[in-house]
């Protein structure tokens, strides 16, 4: 198929799933924060849960120059629920992906196209305040249902072809990046307090964090046991059977890449692989050995590079003289 | 003008009787029903994202254009005259394009003069002595036909370059069909979606020579064009890639696609580009939509463009008055449908004719379209009349007149309930294997009261269009 089609498909989907993980984020801090738990007592500032959105989309400055002082739980929820100015809120992730639907319309199926472009229209018909007064709560689970929605209707009316594939592709890369920064952060700010480990605060830190991924009832279901770091670990890093896990994610691209790649783009398929045997053959002592945080990197890092070598071999390719004279 | 011809219902009140059957089955239905189908269609045509891009509007604004859902009803014996009409204008407009751009007959022969061609902007000399493959140089033609009275047809102007709004016919086909089945049932409605069939068909059969299994591609400047949703929509009918400037690349005259899988040849091209902007190597240098090398391409018969370049010089407004010369010319048939009667304002004769007549004429730009740039002197003020006036001073032959034709009218829905506007309608004709059209057409309203100007632009809808089969 086009290139071009091939990345405004990849990218419809990156931005479908960015504007879920979002919301199940900003979703779960904001429940938090009704909790009659404070947080600062166990050291912590309590804006803090409210930075993680800002830390784990890269756009921490980008907030404080729009709003300068403090960073109140308020404005967070303003400048990543409806603002447009800001390219990773709620808003702007569903107008990217539609505008992505509406240049490749003729790539998907008409069911999908009137789904993302109604959704957009909703989107864009929202008013904050009205959103606030009547409880975020619903609005982050309708996003999050409007996202399980076009995953369905991707699902159930469209060909199995090439254009199917990006439009996964996108998916589980977007969501093995999500889950690594989002483990990355809460980790990283929940590792000083751990000698609060088993207390109160803790455990609301670490289900909170299940439950972001969906995954507070697998845990129950895996370990029926007490929350520890090292299960957390385990069960979003290693564990294939966690649909939001690194290793579920790595399974799907790699078999997705497997198909997709000739001996143009095998490149592609040797680092998705490369990458799928690091958590397929990964041990818990290993990362823990390592250190999560640093685990957690070299991850990205090599996450990052495939995605540079699936921009080469397929969304936005050169070629060479050869390639075009056979 | 008071004898308005209307569609539906004769003189003294009765029924037509091709309109009989939808009359029955709108007479017990209470207007509620209509409104509450008409706020339906309005939603659908949203949710849908069947839009144009209005130009000029901050951030790309989408519109729906407003779509009346009663339809338009054309009897059997009126769309054979209509069909036959314009598959006969194309036949002779593209022999003209054919001979211009070759051994210039026509003029040779005194029909036209030699300046109107060859001092036309649109008359593109690096086509001379080329031959296109299959001598077909319109493989898509937008024939704008109105009526005045039972039997009595008009062309009003032949679209050769990139004719839009043939998705509008098709997508109200499906509305139709989705709000309203049991008319279907009721009525033999000739059928419109194999459209997208029959243009694939005759794009692969003008194909370079020695292709076998010919790539077609549709070219279109992007997804910030006006008629974006009509590319994609047929490049998605016909199931194949709809590609910007930017996704193609010429190597030793071939022009390929990027793809996932590698550089892919493409053979043949429906464009909706205009000739200045294909290629900027050959025309226009600034243009960024282009592909560097296609015309090229084109010349070496590597690749088929559809429409052909210069096809423009054939749709121009001045050069429409020559089109029955040009039946008559090349095909030695008198033409089926007529021309409307026009002035030349670059005659001193019809301009000053023109000009003492002008509250009662429309006057047009010769290279204008889309409503703009035109003077409808019954429905203007002696102002607009008098600033117009000075504008064709300026440059009488940039001007032609017609005189007011009194457009048929079709019931519509509106604010008041359902009354009469005046509609025209677009069939689209194909060509590549054979001359074609399927039955059906774009038939636009002039949704205000009494006006004639019917282009979306201008604040016209679109209606269905249905061909009763006998």
């Amino acid at each position: 198929m086009l290139s071009r089609a091939a990345n405004n498909l990849y990218w419809m989907s990156r931005h479908i799933e960015r504007a879920e993980n979002t919301s199940r984020l900003l979703d779960i801090t904001y429940r938090m924060s009704l909790l009659p738990y404070r947080v600062q007592e166990s050291g912590q500032s309590w804006a803090e849960p409210w930075a993680l959105p800002l830390v784990i989309n890269g756009i921490a400055s980008a907030f404080y120059a729009r709003y300068p002082g403090v960073l109140t739980s308020d404005n967070v929820l303003r400048f990543m629920v409806l603002d447009p100015a800001n390219p990773s809120s709620l808003y702007s992730c569903i107008q990217a992906a539609r505008e992505n639907a509406r240049t490749v319309r003729g790539a998907i199926t008409s069911e999908m196209y009137e789904d993302i472009n109604a959704l957009w229209l909703e989107m864009r018909s929202q008013d904050y305040d009205r959103l606030h007064a009547s409880g975020l709560n619903a609005f982050f689970e309708w996003v999050k249902l409007r996202s399980h929605q076009f995953r369905g209707v991707t699902f159930g009316t469209m060909l199995r072809d090439e254009g199917y594939s990006f439009i996964r592709l996108g998916t589980f890369i977007e969501r093995a990046d999500n889950t690594a920064r989002l483990l990355d952060v809460k980790y990283h700010t929940l590792l000083p307090s751990a000698a609060d480990v088993g207390g109160a605060v803790d455990y609301y830190q670490w289900s909170a964090l299940l439950r972001s991924l969906s995954a507070f009832d697998s845990y129950r279901k895996v370990y029926r046991d007490l929350i520890t770091p090292t299960k957390v670990t385990e069960l979003l890093v290693l564990r294939d059977d966690v649909p939001r896990s690194l290793h579920a994610c790595m399974n799907d691209i790699y078999d997705i890449l497997k198909s997709l790649c000739d001996d143009s783009s095998r490149e592609a398929e040797r680092l998705a692989g490369e990458l799928h045997a690091l958590l397929h053959y990964g041990h818990t002592e290993q990362i823990i050995a390592l250190g999560l945080h640093e685990y957690l990197m070299a991850f990205l890092e090599k996450l990052s590079k495939l995605t540079a070598e699936i921009n080469r071999d397929f969304l936005i390719p050169e070629y060479s003289q050869q390639q075009v004279m056979s | 003008m008071s004898n308005i011809y209307n569609e539906m219902y004769q003189a003294d009140g009765a029924v037509r009787p091709h309109y009989q059957s939808y009359s029955d089955w709108l007479k017990d239905k209470p207007l509620d029903f209509i409104l509450q189908k008409q706020r339906e269609a309005d939603t659908l045509f949203t949710r849908l994202g069947i839009t144009f891009a209005v130009y000029g509007d901050e951030g790309g604004v989408e519109r729906s254009i407003p779509f009346d859902i009663i339809p338009r009803i054309i009897r059997m014996q009126a769309w054979k005259t209509i069909s036959d009409g314009a598959c006969q204008r194309v036949r002779a407009l593209n022999a003209f394009l054919k001979d211009i751009y070759h051994d210039q007959e026509i003029i040779k022969a005194g029909l036209i003069p030699e300046q109107q061609i060859l001092g036309n902007k649109l008359f593109r000399p690096e086509m001379r002595g080329f031959d296109v493959p299959g001598d077909v140089y319109v493989h898509v033609a937008g024939i704008d036909i109105v009526k005045t009275d039972q039997d009595q047809f008009y062309v009003l102007e032949d679209n050769l370059r990139t004719p839009s709004g043939v998705s509008y016919m098709l997508e109200n086909r499906k509305m139709m069909m989705r709000l309203f089945p049991q008319l279907f049932s009721r009525m033999p409605v000739a059928p419109v979606d194999h459209y997208a069939d029959v243009l694939l068909d005759n794009l692969r059969a003008v194909a370079p020579a020695g292709v076998v299994n010919p790539t077609v591609v549709v070219l279109t400047p992007g997804s910030y064009n006006s008629a974006y949703f009509e590319h994609a929509f047929l490049a998605q009918q016909m199931g194949v890639e709809l590609v910007e400037g930017q996704d193609l690349l010429v190597k030793n005259n071939t022009v390929y696609m990027r793809t996932t899988r590698g550089p892919q040849r493409v053979d043949v091209i429906y464009r909706r580009v205009d000739d200045d902007f294909l290629d900027p190597l050959a025309f226009r240098r600034d243009s960024a939509l282009g592909v560097p090398g296609l015309f090229a391409a084109y010349k070496a018969g590597r690749v088929t463009l559809a429409n052909a370049i210069g096809s423009g010089v054939a749709d121009d407004k001045s050069t429409y008055i020559y089109v029955p010369e040009m039946i008559r010319f090349y095909l030695g048939e008198e033409p089926i449908i007529a021309n409307v009667p026009t002035w030349r304002l670059d005659r001193a004769d019809d301009l000053s004719y023109v000009l003492g007549h002008l509250p009662e004429l429309v006057v047009k730009e010769v290279q204008g379209s889309g409503g703009y740039g035109m003077l409808v002197g019954p429905a203007s003020t002696a102002q607009q009349i008098a600033d117009f006036r000075e504008r064709i001073l300026h440059h009488p032959a940039n001007y032609i007149a017609q005189p007011t034709l009194a457009l048929s009218t079709c019931p519509t829905y509106c604010d008041s309930g359902i009354a009469p506007r005046h509609v025209d309608l677009r069939p689209y004709v194909l060509s590549g294997k054979t001359v074609t059209l399927v039955p059906g057409g774009l038939t636009r309203v002039a949704l205000r009261e009494g006006s004639l100007v019917v282009n979306s632009s201008q604040g016209g809808g679109t209606k269905d269009t249905w061909v009763l089969e006998e």
